[in-house]
């Protein structure tokens, strides 16, 4: 035998055998050979959907139970709230006294008190007593017409939150601050010029501060301007610890008394009307008074967005639509897991870094490759939920209306959330190489939590740290309406809204820095351990 | 030669129980369940607090007890191992040569697991309750506020910790079942842990309480940890034990459909 029958091995040669394309489709291969596996993502999907459906139709038959309720024929048996011109459903009702305003122009006045009733007391007698919400406003608004739900800017004294400027449902800008007595009255400035409304506060009626400008698309030339009061239903929250928080909402009142009012610019009616804005969807309690060049104005209601769970339950949000990702989720997390855990249970993980001795590339190319499966998964799980689901539910019960972006981060979100989870489940199936344990691990990390957080085992404040720290802060991607700092309300996990402590990405991103953690940790080992 | 005893039962059993503590991981996988059910009971203990003034509802030995919600998840994995593993390494083929009556072997897996369960539950709960005791009272849930002190004596309080014990019980052998008739660890502990959190979740996102309340009545997790209230006994979806009898029928469901299968399939 010659040297020459014996061919050297020559690395150089086979760059286009081993390398990472080939060890991805390798691992492909692998994934998509075992059935098992392919109909456990397929089952996600279903799983996914399924429970979807079962949430949006679920709650549709409250509403046909519901009797004697606000009844609309042509939506089912619920009153929609009207949708503000940023697309969200909105409270938009107050008590308005009003003169059409041509042109530019604006209006100046001068508020010397703001008081109110809030209910006392539980039972079915509701009782009052003197007292204020604490966003209790009123103050003077510059609306595009008397259509609940239309464009404005309002300045505002609020009862604890000082002077206010507020546009379009969701924009509010703080002005001065501190509260509004005789002694310490408040001038409020608004100013028309085109599109653009200016609001102005000051203290002593000479030195004005400007609080905000706002730009109101399509403002038609002739708006409703005038004065205003709304005072927000008022709510005792109980929180009882071990069974959650509840709470009560009964209509509270204010009466604001403004002075100085002057007017600038073309106001061709020359008197004032007073009416009450949106009866449908406040009490409808409200009035004005007129002495001299002192008004008093009483309103209830609110000019803010609305919020999930205040209309007693009968509404929904789109996230309801995805309760079945806990179900997907732990379908793709077996399934994840098991990519890696079988190999060692068959032996194969020998033959797969004989083949490929470079080991965190191995690793690199499962979890792109069940990540990747894992994301195409949740993807058309979470999509389909979505879309039939808002199908199924349309008519029957409220679902509130989302922006087509916040619906596309819902469900790209969930595909994400999939994704990640599956790397965890592969990371975690490296580090314990045990499916049993790896399986019941990553379960518990991430649907644990949200159990104990959301569905109210723990106090609220622990609560809130549970869903801050461990992986199942993720899904705050599945938040579909934000919390208003401008809305009292229960912004709580297990509520009707599905509050989440931190922003939807943020939390995502906590899921992430646990996978990181776990996939640093199951390389170091994966490279030290003999296999 | 010695004839076996009634159906080869004592065998089975001593076999099982040879089996079962010379795995290494049964040991700490039990120990593990008992440490985390007790930090997590007395973690929220700890972050339960009513401010002064304020109503508060706390039912104190549910909190104490919340750590089972996590311990069930390690009593799960032991009760999945424990056929699993003999179908991963091919034990159960000796075991089946060994002793044909397959009744009987998982006879025996269950008789042992309801033990190990029951052992470590009872641990794990009496030092839940002591946790729970010694940590409230320093929160002020104290005789003078108008909450007793958790004590065994008392008789819901002893339901509640005597339930916690066979509600681990139950969920060993559920697991047990479901991992004879799927034979999969991953599989069987996903479906395990899938049945146990999936009602509470699916039953809190569902608008309308007629559905919630069905859900919470028959979740095998929901309707089971009923067994813990002390308050508030009317409000609850079911009583405490026609819950823990709910989570017996889904138990004995899972074993007969184990049972089937292995009777019915070839090892």
């Amino acid at each position: 035998m010659t040297a020459s029958t014996v061919s050297p091995y020559r690395p150089g040669q086979q760059t286009g055998r081993d390398g990472f394309a080939q060890l991805l489709r390798a691992e492909w291969t692998k994934f998509r050979t075992v059935r098992g596996w392919v109909i456990g993502l397929v089952v996600a999907v279903l799983v996914m959907l399924g429970l979807g459906l079962f949430g949006a139709g679920g709650s549709s038959s409250s509403c046909q139970s519901t009797s004697g309720g606000p009844a609309r024929s042509d939506q089912g048996c619920f009153t929609a709230p009207p949708v503000g011109p940023g697309g969200e459903a909105v409270s938009d009702s107050f008590y308005f006294v009003r003169q059409p305003l041509s042109g530019n122009g604006s209006i100046t006045v001068r508020v010397t008190s703001l008081t109110g009733l809030i209910p006392s007391g539980h039972g079915p007698v509701l009782r009052m007593r003197p007292g204020l919400v604490p966003w209790a406003k009123a103050g003077i608004i510059i609306k595009a017409s008397t259509q609940p739900g239309s464009a404005y800017a309002a300045m505002m004294i609020t009862a604890d939150h000082g002077v206010r400027m507020q546009d379009n449902f969701t924009g509010d800008a703080a002005g001065q601050p501190g509260a509004v007595t005789a002694a310490d009255p408040r001038w409020l400035r608004l100013t028309r010029s085109g599109d653009t409304i200016t609001g102005y506060d000051s203290a002593d009626g000479t030195h004005w501060t400007q609080v905000g400008t706002v730009a109101l698309a399509g403002l038609p030339p002739t708006v409703q301007a005038g004065l205003f009061a709304a005072s927000p239903a008022y709510q005792a929250i109980t929180r009882s610890l071990g069974g959650g928080e509840n709470g009560t909402i009964a209509p509270s009142q204010d009466t604001a008394v403004f002075d100085d009012v002057s007017l600038s610019g073309t106001w061709p009616a020359g008197r004032w009307t007073g009416d009450y804005i949106g009866a449908a969807y406040g009490s409808g309690i409200g009035g004005y008074r007129q002495a001299g060049g002192r008004f008093t104005v009483i309103g209830s209601g609110d000019i803010a967005p609305a919020v999930p769970g205040q209309a007693g339950g009968e509404d929904l949000t789109v996230t309801v639509f995805l309760v079945g990702t806990f179900a997907g989720l732990i379908a793709v997390i077996v399934v994840a897991t098991m990519f890696i855990t079988a190999e060692y249970r068959r032996g194969l993980i020998r033959t797969t870094l004989t083949a490929s001795p470079r080991r965190g590339r191995v690793l690199a190319a499962k979890a792109i490759v069940i990540g990747s499966a894992a994301f195409v998964t949740g993807l058309a799980g979470a999509a389909a939920a979505v879309i039939f689901g808002g199908q199924l539910a349309r008519g029957r019960v409220y679902v509130f209306p989302v922006s087509w972006l916040t619906e596309l981060r819902m469900v790209a979100g969930t595909a994400a959330l999939v994704a990640v989870a599956a790397v965890l489940a592969l990371a975690v199936g490296t580090i314990v190489r045990r499916s049993a344990a790896a399986v019941a691990v990553v379960i518990v990390v991430i649907v644990l939590p949200y159990l104990l957080g959301v569905v109210s085992v723990l106090p609220a404040g622990a609560a809130d740290w549970v869903l801050r720290i461990t992986p199942a802060a993720a899904f705050a991607v599945q938040q579909a309406i934000p919390q208003y700092a401008q809305v009292t309300a229960l912004y709580s996990p297990g509520g009707p809204g599905g509050y989440f402590p931190l922003a939807p990405w943020a939390g995502l991103a906590v899921l992430c820095g646990w996978t990181a953690i776990a996939v640093a940790l199951a390389l170091v080992l994966l490279r030290r351990r003999d296999a | 030669m010695r004839l076996p005893g009634w159906l080869g039962l004592s065998e089975a059993l001593h076999a099982e129980w040879t089996k079962t503590r010379t795995i290494a991981s049964t040991g700490w996988l039990l120990l593990a369940a008992i440490a985390l059910t007790v930090a997590v009971g007395a973690a929220a203990a700890a972050a339960t607090g009513c401010p002064s003034g304020a109503v508060c509802q706390v039912d104190p030995a549910k909190v104490s007890l919340t750590g089972i919600d996590l311990g069930q998840a390690v009593v799960a994995i032991v009760a999945v191992l424990a056929i699993s593993n003999e179908y991963s390494t091919g034990m159960i083929r000796i075991t089946l040569s060994a002793m044909p009556r397959r009744t009987v072997v998982l006879a025996a897996k269950a008789a042992i697991l309801t033990g190990l369960a029951l052992a470590a539950g009872t641990a794990a709960v009496l030092a839940s309750v002591l946790a729970g005791r010694l940590i409230l009272s320093g929160h002020g849930f104290t005789a003078a506020h108008g909450y007793e002190l958790l004590s065994l004596g008392h008789g819901d309080v002893l339901r509640a910790a005597a339930g916690s014990v066979l509600y681990l019980a139950l969920i060993a052998l559920l697991s047990l079942g479901v991992a004879t008739a799927v034979r999969d660890s991953a599989v069987a502990i996903g479906i395990v842990l899938g049945l146990l959190y999936l009602f509470p979740i699916v039953a809190n996102v569902v608008g309308d309480a007629q559905w919630q309340r069905h859900l919470e009545q028959i979740g095998p997790m929901t309707a089971g940890l009923a067994i813990q209230a002390t308050t508030g006994l009317s409000s609850l979806p079911i009583g405490p034990w026609a819950g823990l009898g709910v989570l017996a029928a889904w138990s004995a469901a899972a074993l007969l459909a184990g049972g089937l299968v292995l009777g019915l399939r070839d090892a």
